[in-house]
């Protein structure tokens, strides 16, 4: 193995200063920036502020409607990440068995994926309106009465439906060609030795998906936390109520909303630190567990 | 669109004429009807003279308004004029040097200024300690109760309620007309700030806020709440009250739709409920009150918001945000802006121009808030100033709400509004060292 290289050190250096420089100032400097005023508090014309070290990461913890958001925060991010992972899953398996129309079935199936975040809160929002909703109709005829936006539970359900259509065709598209780069001959070779198509799934093509899979759960956990604002913030409009909030939004409700910058600096601190540790354990525990091939 | 490419050419052809105009730029967060009325006002004012230009922007909600000038201030980019809502307004008037108060600003510039000549719901709220007024009230809009004629008179109702207990009285045979007989639209403003206001009673220490952030703490664990919230779940759990979440729209539909025969809501509605053309007959009246706790009830205060002059510009823009003030004050405008969207005049000047041109005896509804604004005053009637009161109202809206979905008692709801506002509060004095 021949370890291409280059004569100096200039010019690979050269060649990633855009990126890196692009990183530094979108990335590193708000980052930074974040990280010194999470111990200051501050008045929000910036007239004066004063270092109060860890007071605002204290008042967080100590704080039960925090720790509320991100019990929900959790729940939130596992359905999401699930049930987009799974029907998308089940979808392209589907899908790869089609061999008529299959163009006309990816295509229905990716358009989703043009859709913006808020845009997908305003359809979430009419299909679920309180009182000429679609879904919520529906719902009628099983006797739920389903209030989104009043309804702690209801208004959840409506985010995760929401989030994951949204992320569906995403998935699909990578499980798809995930699906297509599985050798034939493997596949017929497990078609003489097994007769069950369900466990020639879990015990060949399943495994051999992994690394698409697994590329795929950290995208859609990321996603999820954070890529849903938009979605949240279509749906709740400004007016979180009794309804439930991720920490995502917790952030904008209190720095954008209320002017609060050392507290919600504090919450960002928080979400970069669990980000951070999310992805080395990921990479630390699940990396030995999947081989590339 | 063509208009506005119009004017725009226009601008630009004049600005290149003998003399400099002076241009100054207003962010606004109103969309829709209101923003088309805001442009108009810029540009009557433009073409009334030709010294300043005024170029009015929109910059989304309230709370994005405010975000947006307060992050523009800090790089230095602020506008001449911003416009701040109630629930914002502790934060800009306790950020010393932010802005230039009104007062002083005409008054340097000498425009005459008389506080006495607004009406008397408007004059304080925006104002400091001392009762000098530091934001210019702008759409200024009081709660009141709206109500389905149509709906009252299949009840066998003849006039609206002018109390919780007259509600209670008539409820039931709303509800037998096949009517939600209530639905409210904004808890935090109706129930419980205006609440405190139409009963005179203390809704912060301090002076409800008004003499400092230092120490000022939230007064709203109080029997009279616990009593008024106590019954609103009665009625809900009744049938005589509906709720439907903290959403303004998911409350008002009902309204609008017919099944609510009443809805308490702002007095800025009346211009969208005149456009919707609703197929009933409606009108609208004082915000109830109850008799068990005043014999008459008091004056509210003004919700909405006000304009601010901000500081950092040179004495040439300062004089030409002053004159725009000065413009949008006088009677002319103010009834056209009272006509045209349903905020009160803020003078009582614009208020008798709107009387004499006979406003009144074609839409009454119009008066309502004027009125409701001019009743009798006590020492709790002007408002409140409590800072970091965005988060606070939403921690309102929360327990509230998940009292009212029977989540929690009326008892703990309250003391955490009080424990977590008091923690909101004392952060705030900490940013105000």
């Amino acid at each position: 193995m021949k370890r291409a290289g280059f004569d100096s050190n200039w010019l690979p250096i050269l060649l990633l200063l855009p990126q890196l420089s692009i990183i530094a100032v979108f990335f590193y400097w708000p980052a930074l920036q974040a990280l010194r005023s999470s111990f200051f508090l501050e008045d929000p014309f910036g007239f004066s502020a004063s270092f109060v070290g860890l007071e605002n990461y204290v008042r967080l913890l100590r704080s039960p409607e925090y720790l509320n958001n991100a019990g929900f925060t959790v729940v939130f991010s596992t359905s999401v990440t699930f049930f987009s992972l799974a029907i998308a899953l089940l979808l392209a398996v589907k899908a790869d068995k089609v061999i008529r129309g299959a163009k006309t079935y990816r295509t229905l199936l990716m358009w989703v994926y043009a859709v913006a975040p808020p845009v997908a809160g305003f359809i979430t929002l009419i299909m679920f309106n309180q009182r000429w909703g679609p879904l919520t109709s529906f719902f009628e005829l099983f006797g739920w009465d389903f209030r989104v936006r009043q309804n702690y539970a209801d208004t959840a359900i409506a985010m995760i439906v929401a989030s994951v259509w949204k992320q569906i065709p995403v998935n699909f598209i990578f499980f798809l060609s995930g699906l297509q780069s599985i050798p034939r001959n493997v596949v017929e070779a497990a078609m003489i030795d097994n007769r069950s198509a369900v466990s020639r799934f879990w015990t060949i093509t399943f495994p051999l998906l992994a690394p698409t899979g697994f590329f795929l759960l950290i995208t859609n956990i990321t996603y999820s936390l954070f890529d849903t604002f938009g979605t949240i913030d279509t749906i709740l409009r400004n007016n979180p109520g009794d309804n439930p909030v991720t920490l995502v939004y917790r952030v904008y409700l209190d720095g954008f909303r209320g002017q609060d910058i050392g507290g919600s600096s504090a919450q960002s601190v928080v979400l970069m630190v669990l980000v951070l540790l999310l992805t080395v354990f990921q990479f630390r525990m699940v990396e030995r567990r999947i081989h590339y091939n | 669109m063509v208009r506005l490419s119009l004017a725009a050419l226009t601008v630009a052809l004049t600005s290149t004429t003998a003399f400099a105009q002076t241009e100054i730029s207003w962010w606004h967060g109103m969309g829709g009807h209101l923003g088309d009325v805001i442009n108009q006002i810029a540009t009557d004012f433009n073409a009334s003279q030709d010294e300043y230009a005024i170029t009015p922007v929109f910059k989304g909600s309230y709370e994005e308004t405010l975000t947006s000038a307060i992050a523009a201030f800090r790089a230095g980019e602020q506008p001449n004029v911003v416009q701040v809502f109630d629930a914002g307004a502790a934060t800009v008037i306790g950020a010393n040097g932010a802005t230039i108060p009104v007062q002083d600003l005409l008054e340097n510039n000498g425009v005459e200024f008389n506080i006495e000549d607004y009406i008397p719901g408007v004059r304080y709220f925006f104002a400091d300690t001392e009762g000098k007024m530091i934001g210019m009230p702008f759409n200024s809009s009081s709660p009141v109760l709206y109500y389905n004629m149509d709906a009252l008179s299949a009840a066998g109702i003849d006039a609206p309620p002018a109390t919780y207990e007259d509600f209670e009285a008539m409820a039931p045979a709303l509800k037998e007309a096949g009517y939600i007989p209530l639905v409210q639209t904004h808890i935090p403003w109706e129930f419980v700030e205006n609440f405190h206001s139409r009963h005179n009673l203390p809704f912060a220490s301090n002076d409800n806020g008004y003499k400092g952030a230092d120490g000022t703490e939230i007064l709203i664990n109080s029997p009279e709440m616990a009593m008024h919230f106590t019954k609103v779940k009665e009625w809900l759990d009744a049938g005589l009250f509906g709720f439907f979440g903290t959403g303004w729209d998911d409350n008002q539909a009902h309204f609008n739709e017919g099944d609510a025969a009443m809805y308490i809501g702002s007095s800025g509605d009346f211009g969208g409920l005149t456009a919707a053309e609703l197929p009933f007959e409606w009108a609208s009246t004082y915000l109830p009150y109850w008799e068990s706790i005043t014999e008459e009830g008091y004056q509210t205060f003004i919700g909405g918001a006000s304009l601010f002059a901000m500081a950092g510009h040179s004495e040439e823009e300062n004089a030409a945000t002053a004159a725009f003030f000065q413009y949008l004050t006088s009677p002319e405008v103010q009834y056209m802006w009272h006509r045209e969207t349903g905020y009160v005049p803020i003078t009582t000047a614009a208020y008798e121009l709107a009387k004499a041109e006979g406003h009144y005896e074609r839409s009454p509804a119009a008066e309502t808030a004027i009125q409701q604004l001019s009743l009798q005053s006590g020492e709790n009637t002007r408002g409140y100033r409590m800072g970091f009161y965005v988060q606070i109202r939403d921690v309102e809206n929360r327990e509230f709400a998940r009292f009212l979905n029977g989540e929690t008692t009326i008892e703990d709801a309250l003391s955490t509004i009080e424990t977590e506002g008091n923690e909101l509060l004392a952060r705030f004095a900490q940013t105000q060292q």
